[in-house]
C-alpha cells in the first residue's frame, strides 16, 4: 500500500522518534514543558513542510505527512499535534489563499522550521458556532485594526505567524469573516490564560488577545468574507493530521499492551494466553486497521479529490474513537501497571480524549458526514 | 574542498549466527547495514561539509549491485555524489586487492582528503584505509575520535588510543580513518530521503579503472580463507573458599607471583 518513499520516510520518521521524541516523553508530559529543542530538531531535519513542493517544503505528499505525525504521536502524541498544527493549520491557510507577496514573506521561514505557525479561530463562545464570533477587523486607512480574543490556540506563545480570524462585517454572520496573518511581537498582540489540560500537556495551550492591532491589508488571506470557507477548508486538512495522531496514540497503546501481557506472569503463565486478553488485542488489531485504512484513504484523497470533507471527517472520527478506546483497554489489560506513571499508557488515554474534541468534535464529525450522504 | 568516503555495505553481524555442525556463518536473510565506522566517515564528511559551505562529498563503494540500497541511504544523508565500484572479475579480492581497486576508482577524482571507517564488522581487518593511503602515497591517520579543526590547506584531528589520545595535524591530501564509538552519524533529512532514488549511481567497471585482471579479484589478492571456523575460548577460574581476609591476602599473593613470574 505504501511506496518505497513512503517506507523510507516512515523509517526515518522512526528513527527520529526514537533518538529525539520517545527518551523526553514523559518528562514533558510531567513537567508540562513544550519541546522546543524537538521542533528545532523536526527542523533541522526538514520535517516542518513536509507536504508542500514550494517555498522550501520537503515536497512529499500528504500521506507522507500523515505517516510522520503518526510515527510521532506513537510516543508522544504532543509532539504530533505539535507538527500538524502548525504544517495543516498554519502553513495551509497561507499557501492556499496567501497573496504571492504573503507567501514570499512568511512561507520560507515557516517551511524551515525557523517560525512555527498556529492558528486561531475558536472564541470563548464561538466553538463549534465559529459564526458567532466577536474579534473584529476593522477597516482604516491602509489598514485593519483587529480587536478580541481567541482561545485554545495550540503552539500559541511559541509560534511566531498566526492564522487569525475576525470579523469584518459582523451583520453577515459566517459570510462576514475574514482571515489574517498576524505575527508575534506586534503591537496589541499579546498572550492571555495558559490552559491546564487532561492531555497533551507538553502542547502549548493558550489565549490570544488582540487589542486594536495594526494589520498591513496584505496580511488578509482570500477576499474578505472569505474566512469561514478559509477556515473549514483548512480545518478538513487539519482533520487528517488529528487522525493520523489518533491513529498513532493508539497503535502506541496497542504496542504497550501486547509487550506488556506477553511478560506479565499470573497464575504461572502469560496473561496473554488467557482467551480474555487475545479477544481485547484482537478487537484492538480491528480497530486500528480500519483506522488506519481510513486515514490513509484520506491522506490520499486530499492530494486527489478536489473534495476530501467526508474522508477527513471519517478519519477523525473513527480514529479518535480508537484512540480513546484501545487506550482504555490497554491500560485495563495492564491493571493497576496502566493506572501509574511508570508506564506510558495512562498518558495515553489523557493524550486520545483531546482527539475526540478538537478540530471539530465527534459529533460535528458526524454531521459533515451526515450532510455529505444527504446530499 | 573536496571529500572522498569509502563505505562498505556488510552484513549485520549482531544478527549473524553460526551454523553448529559447518561452523561457518549463516548468512541468508541477514540484512545488510552500512558498515558502523564508514558511518561515522560519512558523518565526519558531512560536518565538514556544514562548516565549510561548497565542500563536495562523493562516496565510493566497490559491492553487489544490492549495495545501491545502501548509497541512496546516504543521499538522504546529503553527500553529493556516490559511485559503485562493481565488476564481477573483483569478486573473491582479499584488502590488498580491495585497496589497490578502490584506490584506481580514487585517481579517477579530484581529493583533498578521504575518510574510510576504521574496520568492517564482517572481516575486522582495519586494512583498507591504510592500504588505500599508501598505494595512493598520501599521509594517513587511523582511528580518528573526532576532527578538531579543518581548513583549506590541512585537518588537525584527534587519534584514539586504549589509555590517550593524539592530536595529529596533517596536510591534504590525506587519507583519515574514523571511529563509530565516537562520531555519532546523523539521520536524513526529509526531503533528501523522499527524493534519494531520482539521484543516479554511476557503476566503475574494470575497463573503467583500466584494472587488469591479474590485480584485482581472487586472483590479484595476495591472501585466502583456508577456513572459517569458530574458536572456542576457555579460561580455568580459581575458587578461593577461605575467610574475607584469608581470601584477600590469597588473592593478592597470586597477583604479585603472576606479576613477578
Amino acid at each position: 500500500m505504501l511506496s518505497e518513499k513512503h517506507l523510507r520516510t516512515q523509517q526515518l520518521m522512526r528513527e527520529f522518534t526514537q533518538k529525539y521524541v520517545a527518551p523526553i516523553a514523559a518528562e514533558i508530559d510531567e513537567n508540562h514543558r513544550f519541546p522546543e529543542e524537538t521542533v528545532k530538531a523536526l527542523a533541522a531535519h526538514g520535517m516542518m513542510g513536509i507536504p508542500y513542493n514550494t517555498y522550501g517544503g520537503a515536497g512529499a505528499d500528504t500521506l507522507a505527512y500523515i505517516l510522520a505525525v503518526e510515527e510521532l504521536s506513537k510516543a508522544c502524541a504532543s509532539t504530533g499535534v505539535i507538527l500538524s498544527a502548525h504544517t495543516s493549520l498554519g502553513i495551509y491557510p497561507i499557501i492556499a489563499y496567501g497573496s504571492d507577496a504573503i507567501k514570499d514573506k512568511y512561507l520560507p521561514d515557516m517551511m524551515s522550521g525557523k517560525k512555527l505557525g498556529a492558528f486561531g479561530l475558536t472564541e470563548p463562545n464561538a466553538g463549534t458556532d465559529a459564526a458567532g464570533q466577536k474579534t473584529v477587523a476593522v477597516l482604516k486607512e491602509g489598514y485593519y485594526e483587529l480587536t478580541g480574543s481567541k482561545i485554545f490556540i495550540t503552539n500559541a506563545i511559541y509560534a511566531d505567524v498566526y492564522v487569525v480570524f475576525a470579523m469584518t462585517a459582523p451583520e453577515l454572520g459566517m459570510k462576514g469573516i475574514s482571515a489574517f496573518v498576524i505575527e508575534k511581537g506586534w503591537e496589541g498582540f499579546s498572550f492571555g490564560k495558559k490552559e491546564k489540560k487532561l492531555g497533551i500537556c507538553a502542547s502549548s495551550t493558550t489565549e490570544l488577545i488582540f487589542d486594536h492591532v495594526k494589520v498591513p491589508l496584505e496580511n488578509r488571506l482570500g477576499k474578505e468574507g472569505e474566512g469561514f470557507k478559509i477556515a473549514m477548508a483548512t480545518l478538513d486538512g487539519g482533520r487528517i493530521g488529528i487522525a493520523a495522531q489518533a491513529l498513532g496514540i493508539a497503535k502506541g497503546a496497542f504496542t504497550e499492551a501486547v509487550e506488556y501481557t506477553k511478560k506479565r506472569k499470573q497464575f504461572k503463565q502469560s496473561i496473554s494466553n488467557f482467551q480474555n486478553t487475545q479477544f481485547v488485542l484482537a478487537d484492538m488489531a480491528l480497530q486500528i486497521e480500519a483506522a488506519q485504512l481510513l486515514v490513509y484513504q484520506a491522506a490520499r484523497a486530499k492530494d486527489t479529490q478536489k473534495n476530501f470533507s467526508k474522508e477527513a471527517a471519517m478519519a477523525k472520527l473513527h480514529a479518535s474513537e480508537t484512540a480513546m478506546k484501545v487506550t482504555t483497554q490497554a491500560v485495563q489489560l495492564l491493571g493497576g501497571y496502566g493506572y501509574i506513571k511508570d508506564y506510558p499508557l495512562e498518558r495515553m488515554m489523557r493524550d486520545a480524549k483531546i482527539t475526540e474534541i478538537y478540530e471539530g468534535t465527534s459529533e460535528v464529525q458526524r454531521m459533515v458526514i451526515a450532510s455529505s450522504v444527504l446530499r | 574542498m573536496k571529500i572522498i568516503v569509502l563505505v562498505k555495505q556488510v552484513p549485520n553481524t549482531t544478527q549473524i549466527k553460526v551454523d553448529p555442525v559447518k561452523g561457518t556463518l549463516i548468512r541468508d536473510g541477514v540484512e545488510s547495514i552500512i558498515n558502523p565506522d564508514d558511518r561515522a566517515s560519512v558523518e565526519s564528511a558531512l560536518r565538514i561539509k556544514d562548516q565549510i559551505p561548497g565542500t563536495h562529498v562523493r562516496v565510493i563503494t566497490m559491492g553487489p549491485k544490492q549495495a545501491v540500497g545502501m548509497l541512496k541511504e546516504l543521499y538522504g544523508m546529503g553527500v553529493d555524489d556516490c559511485v559503485l565500484v562493481n565488476d564481477p572479475i573483483f569478486a573473491g579480492a582479499d584488502t590488498w586487492a580491495t585497496s589497490l581497486t578502490l584506490s584506481k576508482a580514487i585517481s579517477l577524482y579530484e581529493f583533498d582528503l578521504i575518510i574510510a571507517g576504521r574496520q568492517a564488522i564482517d572481516g575486522d581487518t582495519a586494512q583498507v584505509g591504510p592500504q588505500v593511503a599508501e598505494f595512493l602515497n598520501v599521509p594517513q591517520v587511523t582511528y580518528v575520535a573526532r576532527v578538531e579543526d579543518v581548513n583549506e590547506s590541512n585537518i588537525t584531528v584527534v587519534k584514539s588510543y586504549e589509555d590517550m589520545e593524539e592530536k595529529i595535524r596533517v596536510s591534504f591530501p590525506c587519507l583519515i580513518t574514523t571511529l563509530a564509538d565516537q562520531i555519532k552519524a546523523r539521520l536524513g533529512n526529509f526531503k533528501l530521503v523522499w527524493n534519494s532514488d531520482e539521484k543516479s549511481i554511476p557503476i566503475l567497471t574494470a575497463t573503467d579503472l583500466k584494472a587488469e585482471p591479474h590485480e584485482v579479484g581472487l586472483r590479484g589478492s595476495l591472501t585466502q580463507v583456508k577456513k572459517t571456523f569458530v574458536k572456542s575460548v576457555s579460561q580455568k577460574g580459581q575458587m578461593i573458599k577461605d575467610d574475607l581476609d584469608l581470601a584477600a591476602k590469597t588473592i593478592a599473593d597470586i597477583i604479585h607471583q603472576n606479576n613477578h613470574a
